[in-house]
């Protein structure tokens, strides 16, 4: 393979002599050991993904715009050339729980750990720490190279059998994928190949964790100890243990699970002495620790973008740092919560109340701390800092609504109802995403060195922030009046609820088009960016660096004085 | 004793914000006309809870419109009017130099203590009302009912009778434990509700209710077919919610204390017909379901449920 390189180097009239070969053409990418191009292929999937997920929820939200079943009857007729609707209804109401799980599973592990934990971590925690690149440069290009063939399994899931009628193509379980609903239940082959997609894309994400354990203990810059470290580095650090503790669970699960769908065991067969309860809980206990991978990234690149355009130095950086890793650790024993109705005994159901709730303490920290460090600053409210701010506000209510779904004696009404959609949501759809838009609009010009239309990126979010909230928030109500999840049709005293969420959509919809046309715009325009566009408030590492940075940075490596590195 | 004392005018004041959220709901419009049998579920456009009819529900009900949403709406407001203020105050225009503070000891300690002591205050009739959900009444102990901060003061009376609950693909098995009968809760097909329920709602009209006494503890037993899936069993004007597991017998209980009927939905993805499967429970005066379970015991399902009015 090198030597391809080699003669690649010299077809193009590169320096062969030099030791920095610079790979061009599809073997730059496709042979990529460079962490700022892995970094960049992680982000084009995940908006190349989130497009495909987005598009699932659409459809979602258009058939439930209106009680009765308007979409997914015509939508399977169409599919399997059934003649008329009404033939289709069957297959329209499985085809309903496929894009359910479809869109779960696309957004969880295609869009937004792609897009923080592979796009933002891989690029700019090297660069935050002084490294030249990350320390297992090849198992960065499997890791990544090991999600297409994840998401195309997954997508293939949608073309083969997976329900016990006719005409049911696609796994419809919902991303929990319990049993005995994805082994009885399915008995066709698409529920394998999502569990194969899992695995693969856990393989992935497990290597990618190796690797930035791995270069942040032992490749920081001389100078930087753990404790000046950036906070987005100190967040992918927690990330990545919790990737590397929980992702093994899911893969001792889905492998039981497998079996016991192909080779006659019986783990989760109630019949023949398994306990489908079990699934639960090993499922969970990866769960919970999966919702904070996908937020604890957004919670470092948060602190650097309040920091940087309030011009003031993160407030109480060890607590904030300590903060996540408390959260990570607590995330750990708390798996049951997701559990309060499945019959477990008072005395389980109390401590799991307790421990949730001690979740909210160093949350309500990080909250407070990201305020004080705004309080007294010189704030300039450029795009990324909108994103910040809107984050910040919409994370704290989708954290009270946590604090509500941890009491196991509220979750007795409000368990499986769209209450739980609209908390989630709240943090991860407004949460998780608001802080990847953030991180985008904030490292946009340093990855590709132009700048975007203020005027487009302020647009997009302001659209985008009234869209998200007009889906999910009144999603509330309908959790509260009774609404449970996963339905495709709804008795109609839910209408009016449903109806404005699916109006948020339509605006969130444009909202996207706006981010778009925003991109296409900036690479048209080519406005150049600076090394540091952003000012004084941005003194984090890879500032100091060009725009984009040189194909290969750090070559002498930086020695770290500053206390205040971070 | 004083201490506790507070708690219990503690309990009256939350029972007092609680009734204040509900008189501001009562003022909502569109309350359901009067009708022979209340059918109990949402009403259109309802943002709130559903109406309680049982000491279980009366705690949630409580517990999350009393002491949860005044809460978590106190703690959203906060960050919001920090952040309006910080926008306001702090802009680069009104504050061009920054400051540099990067501790401040007792703010740090301030809101680390806080959220805990607004936890603990929440976490005391959380596991109040917890326990009272998952004991089912011995005719002994004393339940909280709307008074959540207190060590109980609604009588319960031990349950009376039994009914096991059978989730099916995609439909409910009910059974009479002690009486010995069993009958199947279809839901309604359009055509067909307007034929014979014109007056019940769509997706939550079923053939055949489950009817039970007024003012009667009801034990529930709570499985899923053996071969089948995961359902759960759901009535939240009852605050009951209960997994449907193949191989475990799960319990819980209500004790209504309303006559009607009350709708509830399957809330366990359990494959094509989740949203298809609904729970009717027909609430009966003592009289009534006396009659009904006699003409059950020496006949059927239809010839018991002619001794009540017909639901339309």
């Amino acid at each position: 393979m090198t030597d391809t390189v080699h003669l690649e180097a010299h077809a193009t009239g590169h320096d062969a002599a030099s030791h920095h070969h610079e790979p061009t053409g599809w073997r730059r990418w496709v042979y990529s050991t460079n962490h700022k191009d892995i970094g960049v292929m992680y982000l084009i999937f995940a908006i190349f993904t989130g497009i495909i997920g987005g598009l699932l929820s659409g459809v979602m939200r258009l058939e439930l715009q209106e009680p009765g079943i308007q979409i997914f009857h015509g939508l399977a007729s169409m599919v399997y050339g059934l003649g008329s609707p009404e033939a289709g209804l069957d297959a329209g109401k499985h085809m309903y729980n496929v894009f359910t799980t479809a869109h779960a599973l696309v957004m969880v592990f295609f869009v937004v750990m792609p897009a923080t934990m592979g796009g933002f971590a891989n690029y700019f925690a090297p660069l935050m720490i002084g490294a030249p690149d990350t320390a297992f440069p090849r198992i960065n290009n499997i890791a990544f190279w090991l999600l297409p063939p994840a998401f195309l399994l997954l997508m293939m899931s949608l073309f083969f059998p997976g329900g016990g009628g006719a005409n049911e193509l696609g796994a419809g379980t919902g991303w929990t994928i319990y049993p005995p609903l994805s082994t009885n239940g399915h008995p066709g082959p698409a529920m394998d190949f999502v569990i194969l997609s899992l695995h693969v894309a856990g393989i992935s994400s497990i290597l990618g964790a190796i690797n930035l354990i791995t270069t942040i203990f032992n490749m920081r810059a001389p100078g930087m100890t753990l404790h000046k470290m950036p906070l987005f580095a100190w967040s992918v650090l927690v990330t990545a243990f919790l990737l590397l503790l929980a992702l093994p669970v899911l893969a001792g699960a889905i492998t039981m699970l497998l079996t016991d769908r192909n080779f006659g065991t019986s783990f989760f067969q109630p019949d023949e002495g398994g306990d489908p309860i079990l699934f639960q809980h090993l499922f969970w206990f990866f769960g919970h620790p999966e919702v904070y991978i996908m937020i604890l990234p957004g919670f470092g690149i948060i602190s650097h973008i309040v920091s940087t355009f309030s011009r003031k130095p993160i407030f109480g950086y060890m607590a904030m740092a300590y903060a996540m890793v408390a959260i990570g650790f607590v995330g750990f024993v708390v798996w049951a919560h997701h559990m309060y109705t499945t019959g477990l005994s008072l005395d389980v159901q109390r401590y799991f109340v307790a421990a949730t709730m001690v979740i909210a303490v160093p949350t309500g920290v990080k909250i407070f701390s990201w305020i004080a460090t705004m309080w007294g600053g010189s704030i300039s409210f450029k795009t990324p800092m909108l994103w910040a701010i809107g984050f910040i506000f919409l994370f704290t209510v989708g954290g009270v609504t946590g604090v509500v779904l941890a009491n196991a004696a509220a979750d007795r009404v409000l368990h499986d109802t769209y209450y739980v959609v609209a908390h989630f949501h709240y943090v991860l759809s407004l949460g998780a995403v608001f802080s990847i838009f953030a991180g985008w609009y904030y490292w946009y010009p340093k990855m590709f060195g132009w700048m975007y239309s203020e005027f487009l990126g302020k647009l997009h979010f302001w659209v985008m922030f009234i869209g998200v909230n007009l889906i999910f928030f009144p999603q509330h109500f309908l959790g509260l009046a009774g609404m449970p999840r996963r339905y495709i049709d709804y008795p109609d005293a839910f209408g009016l609820w449903n109806r404005v969420s699916s109006i948020g959509y339509y605006i969130t919809f444009v909202a996207m088009i706006i981010f778009f046309y925003a991109m296409w715009d900036a690479a048209r325009k080519k406005r150049p960016a600076g090394d540091n566009p952003w000012g004084v408030g941005a003194t984090t590492l890879e500032w100091t660096l060009s725009s984009p940075p040189p194909f290969h940075q750090f070559t002498t490596l930086p020695q770290i004085h500053s206390t205040n590195a971070h | 004793m004083k201490f506790l004392q507070g708690f219990m005018v503690t309990g009256h004041f939350l029972r007092k914000m609680g009734a204040v959220s509900a008189a501001a709901l009562a003022a909502a419009p569109a309350l359901a006309a009067a009708q022979e049998q209340p059918i109990h579920f949402a009403e259109p456009g309802q943002y709130h809870l559903q109406h309680s009819v049982t000491p279980i529900m009366d705690s949630i009900v409580t517990f999350h419109d009393g002491l949860l949403m005044w809460s978590v709406s106190f703690i959203v407001a906060l960050v919001l009017v920090l952040l309006l203020w910080i926008a306001w105050r702090y802009n680069a225009k009104r504050n061009p130099a920054p400051a540099a503070f990067t501790h401040n000891t007792l703010v740090e300690i301030i809101w680390t203590v806080l959220p805990i002591v607004v936890l603990i205050i929440i976490a005391i009739p959380s596991f109040g009302v917890l326990s009272d959900q998952l004991t089912t009444p011995d005719g002994e102990r004393k339940y909280l009912g709307t008074n959540i901060f207190s060590f109980g003061e609604v009588e319960v009376p031990a349950a009376e009778l039994t009914v096991k609950v059978t989730g099916q693909q995609w439909y409910w098995d009910y059974e009479y434990v002690d009486q010995g009968k069993l009958f199947t809760s279809v839901m309604l097909q359009e055509a067909d509700r307007e034929a014979v329920k014109p007056n019940q709602p769509r997706l939550l009209a079923v053939d055949n209710e489950l009817v039970v006494p007024v003012d009667t503890t009801v034990r529930l037993q709570i499985t899923s077919d053996p071969t089948g899936v995961i359902h759960a069993f759901a009535v939240p004007s009852f605050g009951v919610l209960i997994d449907a597991v193949p191989g475990r017998l799960n319990e819980t209980w209500f004790n209504a204390r309303e006559t009607g009927i009350y709708y509830g939905q399957c809330r366990e993805l359990c494959g094509k017909d989740h949203a298809f499967m609904p729970i009717a429970v027909r609430v009966v005066t003592k009289q009534e379901f006396a009659a009904f379970m006699a003409a059950f015991e020496s006949g059927d399902y239809t010839a018991a449920n002619a001794t009540l009015a017909a639901v339309q």
